[in-house]
């Protein structure tokens, strides 16, 4: 049965239009039949009798007082229809947007609170208190200003970073969202390649070369040329490279920077290896040891990076993981890696692939000095250790030729309960050992049976160099060692970089994921086309109308005209950000 | 540390629940908390006889003699120099007057009930536009206009306002901003709706026929009639607002022709005031900029409730003060949205699809943005005895918002 409800209004004026208004969108509302909205007076009253609407409330208004009736299917639905009154006769739509220029960023949000970005050139000096006020209101900045001092930088893009949203800058030229260009950008089309680039122009040669290649992008993610440095930390390129990561219209990754702090380059790729597709890595001056690293590519340049982000969005690649690693047959303790070297060359090769792979190796005959094992005959960390150096082939053989010294070091390197891989290499043809398998296999053998015994599994991997012809047969030598239970394979190269997965992986396995530092950029809401406030330049604001995106200037002016005392009082009065 | 946001939503919540009600007249001295004999109020924040401005000092000799408190000019001048009449705002008695705002213990004065909050303040009799009491004249003829006002309109108006049980503000108000009236300069429209209502209850009540006729015609007249109660009813609405501990909302914005003064909710009776400025104006025909007086009066009220210059956009008629096009109308009010908390939920601007009306001002966004208030406002003589000049607008000394502001600031520890 329907349920009527009345609320008598005395004191108030509305303009019958607007009535009218009110009682179509009540009408509108869930569950309700009908709805009467009318001034108390006769003519009104007895309309409302012919409806069958006259309630008593409504029969004892009068003319000066507004009656609103619902009459809904339960007495639910008519309480929640005369709760939306008020924001009914609120509701209006948006004033004039394009013509009035709000006098602050705080006016621009109430004329267009769908606006996602705010756009800061404003002066250097005022841009940290605009930014942190775009920040207060939920927006993500492109902070276009330069002269804004690191130490502002970084502690605006932790805000940022609790709050889950993006500061793109200082000095940040180039942004691109729903395919329109912020500040110094291309109009690049839109297509399945997301960049995020701490370096402005940088980001133009990238993403225009994309273009040129008949692809195009999902976001270009500008942070500003010192994102990368080691006190910003990457901040806000690793949420970029998160929430593209996230972005499931975003099938390869580009990540280019000007020259980043090693450690915070490591920092990035080590994220970047978790974002579950291919990322193209461009770091500039970088050097880098491969071309490939499981879901990383590295290019060459920016032009690289563009041809190798569209070849891979064209061809997909199969992205394998860890899968093949003996990760979880070690213990806790094991996290060692031992490299026993007959050769020089290939102990140094080792020691230069696995730099990419491990914090540090030590060595006896260190590529840097840093890295000095103190004793040769001592093993400690992760440690290669090239037995042909003089201190071992005084009075005896070098090792090519004599195996007995190398596989003693090999015993005492497998009991040791902290070694997870050994490596060796076996090096074959004329002047060599005529049959170093038949010594080396038997060992390995014995090694691994004794480790599994103790509990242990034992990962011993070995490089054989040689041919088919040498009179010790390649195969024949390889064929022992694996029957021993070694990993054989005949490049050094590949070898390291199994080696090198392994101990990455290990030292990943015991790492409890680190709490997620604030909050993830918001991708549905990052993904609206794009609406955004201008602050500063005004030419930004023109072309960002000129490729058809919404877009309020502000009449901005320095906040208290100026006056620092008056300034950070405000400040201080703020209402606190918004989480 | 105080929630601004939280207090400055409920004090502006309180000025838009407020529901002011004309509910009689009766004696300054009778119903005016602190009023006494020998006391007048007059318009603005507080200020001596040696700083006064020529229309005060006017309308005071004006009451002096309206009180047979003396018999010349020359008379009453000594006497309020003398010290023995006691000067006071109206603000600090509940009350508001215009221009002058001189309130003197005998006359007449409306008692405005705010029903939501049972606030009670009070405002002066109108006397018409041209040379009157409030703006400093005291001839024969303005002293003779009072009189008349005090013994047969008064007593008129009394009776029907009681007859018609009340006159609801704030309704009057609501309609009159969609029949073209700002709500201060223009109250064309709100004063015949004033009038239709009372004018029943006149024909009714009147103890003649010639009464009833000369005081409909009195007050349909006079397109400010309604201005006094509107004024007294705006205090009312503002001052449930005031005293929120932490608001940074304005409550009282006056000027006396010398000062310009606000008070802020939080920050109690304190007057934070400049020097008042010169109005921008259009003179009548004979006057210029020379004859003005800086700007007078406690009309500001209405700004500070959300109408007057507030609502420039739903009044074009008041564009001439402005520029002359309806777009600086708009403009005026929209700047008034960036220094405000709220849009008011009962005077909307149909131009503005039906928006609020921008409603209590925030201090901090006016020194924030350096915009201060808009006013729409008349102008009156800077001497004594000659009434009004002209017009126009005003904005509110910025002084004033900074000073408060620091005040603000000490108070509630944001050093």
């Amino acid at each position: 049965m329907a349920t009527y409800k009345t609320q008598i209004r005395s004191g108030v004026y509305y303009d019958s239009a607007k009535l009218m208004m009110l009682q179509r969108s009540l009408a509108e509302l869930p569950g309700v039949l009908d709805t009467g909205v009318v001034m108390g007076t006769d003519s009104n009253k007895e309309l409302l009798a012919h409806i069958g609407l006259d309630t008593p409330e409504v029969k004892a208004a009068k003319p000066d007082e507004l009656a609103i009736v619902i009459k809904a299917e339960n007495e639910k639905a008519a309480d929640d229809a005369l709760a939306q009154v008020d924001s009914l006769l609120a509701a209006r739509k948006s004033q004039g947007g394009d013509e009035y220029r709000p006098r602050s960023i705080e006016s621009a949000v109430e004329a267009a609170p769908d606006a996602g970005w705010v756009i800061v050139s404003v002066a250097g000096r005022y841009a940290t208190a605009v930014t942190r006020e775009c920040l207060r209101l939920g927006k993500h900045v492109h902070l276009f200003s330069d002269n804004v001092s690191i130490e502002n930088e970084i502690e605006l893009k932790k805000e940022a970073r609790e709050l889950g949203l993006l500061v793109m800058g200082p000095d940040c030229g180039t942004a691109i969202v729903d395919g329109i260009g912020m500040a110094f950008a291309n109009k690049v089309r839109k297509g399945p390649i997301g960049i995020v680039a701490a370096a402005g122009t940088g980001l133009q040669q990238v993403s225009s070369r994309i273009h040129q290649l008949n692809s195009g992008i999902t976001f270009g993610i500008g942070t500003g040329g010192r994102d990368l440095k080691e006190s910003v930390g990457a901040i806000t390129f690793l949420m970029g490279l998160d929430v593209l990561a996230r972005d499931p219209d975003t099938k390869v990754i580009v990540l280019t920077s000007k020259p980043p702090a090693a450690k915070v380059a490591e920092e990035v790729l080590k994220k970047a290896r978790k974002a579950g597709k291919p990322v193209v890595v461009n770091f500039i001056a970088r050097p880098i040891t491969t071309t490939r690293d499981g879901n990383l590519f590295f290019a060459t340049g920016l032009d690289d990076a563009a041809r190798l982000a569209v070849e891979l969005a064209n061809n997909p690649p199969t992205l394998t993981g860890d899968e093949d690693l003996p990760i979880k047959k070690f213990t806790k303790e094991q996290k060692y890696f031992r490299g026993l070297f007959s050769g020089g060359t290939l102990a140094y090769e080792a020691q230069h692939i696995l730099a990419g792979y491990m914090p540090k190796v030590l060595a006896n005959s260190p590529i840097n000095k840093e890295n000095q094992l103190p004793d040769a005959f001592v093993s400690q960390e992760n440690c290669i250790v090239d037995l042909g150096e003089d201190e071992f082939t005084q009075g005896r053989l070098h090792p090519m030729m004599d195996n007995e010294l190398r596989i003693r070091r090999l015993y005492e390197e497998a009991r040791d309960p902290e070694v997870a891989v050994i490596m060796l290499d076996v090096v074959i043809g004329y002047g060599s050992h005529p049959n170093p398998a038949s010594e080396i296999a038997p060992a390995i053998a014995k090694c691994i049976a004794e480790a599994k015994n103790a509990g242990r599994h034992l990962e011993v991997v070995c490089v054989a160099t040689g041919t088919d012809e040498d009179p010790q047969n390649l195969n024949d030598q390889i064929a022992q060692l694996k029957a021993a239970g070694a990993i054989v394979d005949t490049s050094n190269e590949v070898v390291c970089r199994y080696v090198g997965r392994i101990m990455r992986a290990l030292a990943e396995r015991d790492v409890v994921e680190e709490k997620a530092v604030g909050k993830p950029v918001d991708l549905e809401n990052l993904k609206k086309p794009l609406s955004c406030i201008n602050v500063g330049l005004e030419s930004f604001y023109t072309n960002i109308k000129d490729q058809g995106a919404p877009c309020i200037q502000v009449e901005w002016k320095p906040p208290a005209g100026g006056n620092e005392k008056l300034m950070n009082i405000l400040q201080k009065m703020k209402a606190p950000v918004k989480k | 540390m105080v929630d601004i946001e939280k207090a400055n939503a409920y004090a502006v919540e309180r000025f838009m629940e407020a529901r002011p009600v004309v509910t009689t007249m009766a004696k300054a001295l009778d119903v005016i908390p602190g009023m006494h004999e020998n006391m007048f109020l007059h318009a603005g924040p507080p200020v001596t006889w040696e700083r006064m401005s020529g229309p005060i000092k006017g309308a005071m000799i004006g009451a002096c003699l309206f009180e047979g408190k003396a018999k010349t000019a020359e008379e009453a001048e000594k006497l309020l120099k003398s010290g023995k009449i006691e000067f006071s705002p109206c603000h600090d008695h509940m009350a508001t007057g215009p221009m002058a705002g001189v309130i003197a213990p005998s006359q007449l004065v409306y008692v405005v009930e705010n029903q939501t909050h049972n606030i009670k303040c009070f405002g002066n009799l109108n006397e018409g536009r041209g040379k009157v009491l409030r703006m400093g004249a005291y001839s024969d003829d303005v002293l003779a206009k009072l009189r008349w006002m005090e013994s047969v309109l008064g007593p008129t108006v009394k009776a029907a306002i009681e007859a018609a049980g009340g006159i609801d503000l704030r309704a009057i108000l609501s309609k009159a901003l969609h029949m073209g009236d700002d709500g201060h300069n223009r109250l064309d429209a709100a004063s015949i709706l004033w009038t239709t209502q009372l004018a029943p209850f006149i024909a009714k009540t009147a103890k003649d026929t010639a009464t009833a006729f000369d005081v409909i015609k009195f007050l349909g007249d006079n397109a400010l009639s309604i201005l006094n109660p509107v004024m007294a009813g705006c205090k009312t609405m503002t001052y449930a607002g005031h005293n929120v501990e932490g608001s940074t909302i304005v409550t009282t914005m006056a000027r006396n022709g010398t000062d310009w003064g606000i008070r802020v909710s939080g920050l109690g009776d304190q007057w934070f005031t400049a020097p008042s400025p010169m109005v921008k104006s259009l003179y009548f025909p004979g006057f210029t900029e020379k004859d003005a007086c800086p700007d007078i009066g406690d009309s500001v009220i209405t700004e500070t409730a959300g109408i007057g210059g507030f609502a420039m956009a739903t009044a074009p008629a008041l564009v001439t003060f402005i520029g002359g096009a309806p777009k600086d109308a708009i403009e005026t009010t929209l700047d008034m949205y960036e220094i405000t908390e709220a849009e008011h939920k009962q005077f909307t601007i149909p131009f503005l699809d039906f928006r609020g009306t921008p409603t209590g001002v925030d201090i901090r966004k006016v020194v924030e943005k350096q915009i201060t208030p808009r006013v729409n406002t008349g102008v009156a003589h800077k001497d004594p005895g000659v009434g009004q000049v002209g017009a126009g607008v005003v904005s509110a000394p910025m002084k004033c918002f900074e000073d408060a502001l620091i005040a603000f600031a000490d108070k509630y520890g944001f050093n």
